[in-house]
């Protein structure tokens, strides 16, 4: 239990360094650090999927943003602030984090879970589906539906990405619309 | 184009072991840790590492920009057909196939090759995603070059 | 229960910079650490003290799983999330590049002051 304490230290110093330092280039290596640190905390937790995972997504974000911040020519934000909008995020995100807890007297100890719905998988997992990894059980054969809005969301993401960045060139599109229009 | 010759060197002597590594993770996803999300992008960065290490000639030779057009397509499509075959069992998304011996790859019914379709998808789609924000974001101040794969994107 | 106060601060500190932060690039880091604290804790709810992963093996009976794994359906529910948080900061990142290139600059107060 200490290894979690201290994993999650580690990623909220991470986390702070990521939002107040005025260079990009540390910012975005710092959220490098918070994710690569929550992959050993999945470890830990007993997910391997998800820490393989979460750590070949975490290259790809560093590469992606890595490539945003690198076209700004000089990487050092002006430090003039906005007064109100610190203030006022403050002060509600106190009163957001008071209440919170209140809500979290009322749940379960950590590391009891509950467990209803995810013992028949766990007991019928393999006689019923044939896999023995139940998590890909789970995505793939009791839950297959959510996967398929999974791959529409990321088809959609291309999609969207390939018409953002799209130029249609000047010429070709006046000439076309000038062939149309006689 | 590239990097200097020990990451050219490097690349080629491991760049196998990385498809591989990312095919056993897809392949054997019900049997053991993975996935067809977690392989999928394993292999994507295998094809980004190319890009890297040897420029993007290299790599649009390895995989064309046409060629992961269809694929992405292809790779949905396959995964939705999967789907509406449950109906032969009498259900959408149904397991219709029979569940084999456990513990074997050649078992649990359609989930081996819902893994290859989905992680088919996956490569190609982050693949054009990383081709269109890295090399054609608009700030690159190459303008006027044309490559066949360059009017491609311009008109897409 | 300190875990979980814990992993809502890193919540917190998420939105205060995707709030009250002016560049775009900071905003964007902002709902990228509001990514991982929501993954974090849809997986801490299902663990099991002393668990093993929902993995079964050869020599592995079935009562061992059953009683000692851990909870495998926040994390086939994680799974998903971390893909669809990947699309998500695919497109923040392409509308942030054109923004740009439009008004060469990232501070969203200059792009709400210019006329275009």
């Amino acid at each position: 239990m200490l290894t979690f304490y201290l994993l999650l230290g580690i990623m909220i110093l991470g986390s702070i360094v990521a939002i107040e330092t005025r260079n990009l280039l540390s910012s975005v290596i710092s959220v490098g650090i918070v994710g690569f640190t929550l992959s050993i905390l999945f470890l830990m937790l007993g997910a391997p999927d998800l820490a393989i995972t979460q750590v070949v997504v975490e290259i790809l974000v560093l590469v992606i943003l890595i490539r945003a911040t690198i076209s700004v020519d000089n990487t050092d934000i002006e430090a003039t602030r906005d007064n109100f909008a610190v203030v006022s995020s403050l002060i509600f995100l106190g009163l957001f984090l008071v209440f919170a807890s209140f809500a979290f007297l009322e749940m379960h100890p950590f590391g009891k879970s509950l467990m209803r719905t995810s013992q028949h998988y766990l007991d019928n997992g393999l006689a019923e589906t044939g896999a023995s990894n139940i998590v890909t059980a789970i995505i793939l054969d009791y839950r297959a539906y959510d996967t398929l809005g999974e791959a529409t969301v990321l088809f959609v993401s291309v999609l969207g990405a390939i018409v953002i960045m799209r130029r249609i060139g000047r010429k070709r599109g006046v000439k076309s619309m000038e062939n149309t229009g006689k | 184009m590239g990097m200097s010759l020990i990451v050219k060197k490097i690349t080629q002597l491991v760049i196998g072991l990385i498809f591989l590594f990312g095919i056993n993770i897809i392949l054997f996803g019900h049997l053991s840790v993975g996935g067809g999300f977690a392989g999928g992008v394993i292999l994507t960065c295998g094809f980004i590492l190319i890009m890297l290490a040897f420029g993007k000639d290299k790599a649009f030779s390895k995989m064309k920009i046409r060629v992961s057009h269809f694929l992405s397509c292809g790779g949905a499509i396959t995964f939705l057909t999967i789907a509406l075959l449950g109906y032969i069992g009498g259900a959408f998304f149904l397991n219709f196939p029979d569940h084999g011996k456990a513990f074997h790859l050649h078992s649990a019914g359609f989930i081996p090759y819902a893994d290859i379709a989905i992680s088919i998808l996956i490569v190609s789609s982050i693949f054009i995603i990383f081709v269109v924000l890295v090399l054609w974001g608009g700030l690159t101040k190459n303008s006027g070059k044309d490559a066949d794969d360059e009017e491609y994107i311009h008109n897409l | 229960m300190t875990i979980y106060l814990m992993c809502l601060f890193l919540f917190a500190m998420g939105l205060y910079c995707l709030v009250a932060k002016r560049h775009l690039i900071k905003k964007i880091i902002g709902v990228a650490i509001l990514d991982y604290a929501v993954n974090l804790f849809l997986v801490l709810i299902g663990y099991k003290e002393g668990g093993v992963p929902p993995i079964l093996f050869k020599d592995m009976s079935q009562q061992v799983l059953s009683r000692q794994s851990v909870d495998p359906l926040p994390q086939a529910l994680v799974l998903t999330s971390i893909v669809i948080g990947l699309g998500v900061l695919i497109m923040m990142v392409s509308i942030a590049l054109r923004l740009y290139e439009k008004y060469k600059t990232f501070d969203t107060s200059e792009i709400s002051r210019l006329k275009g």
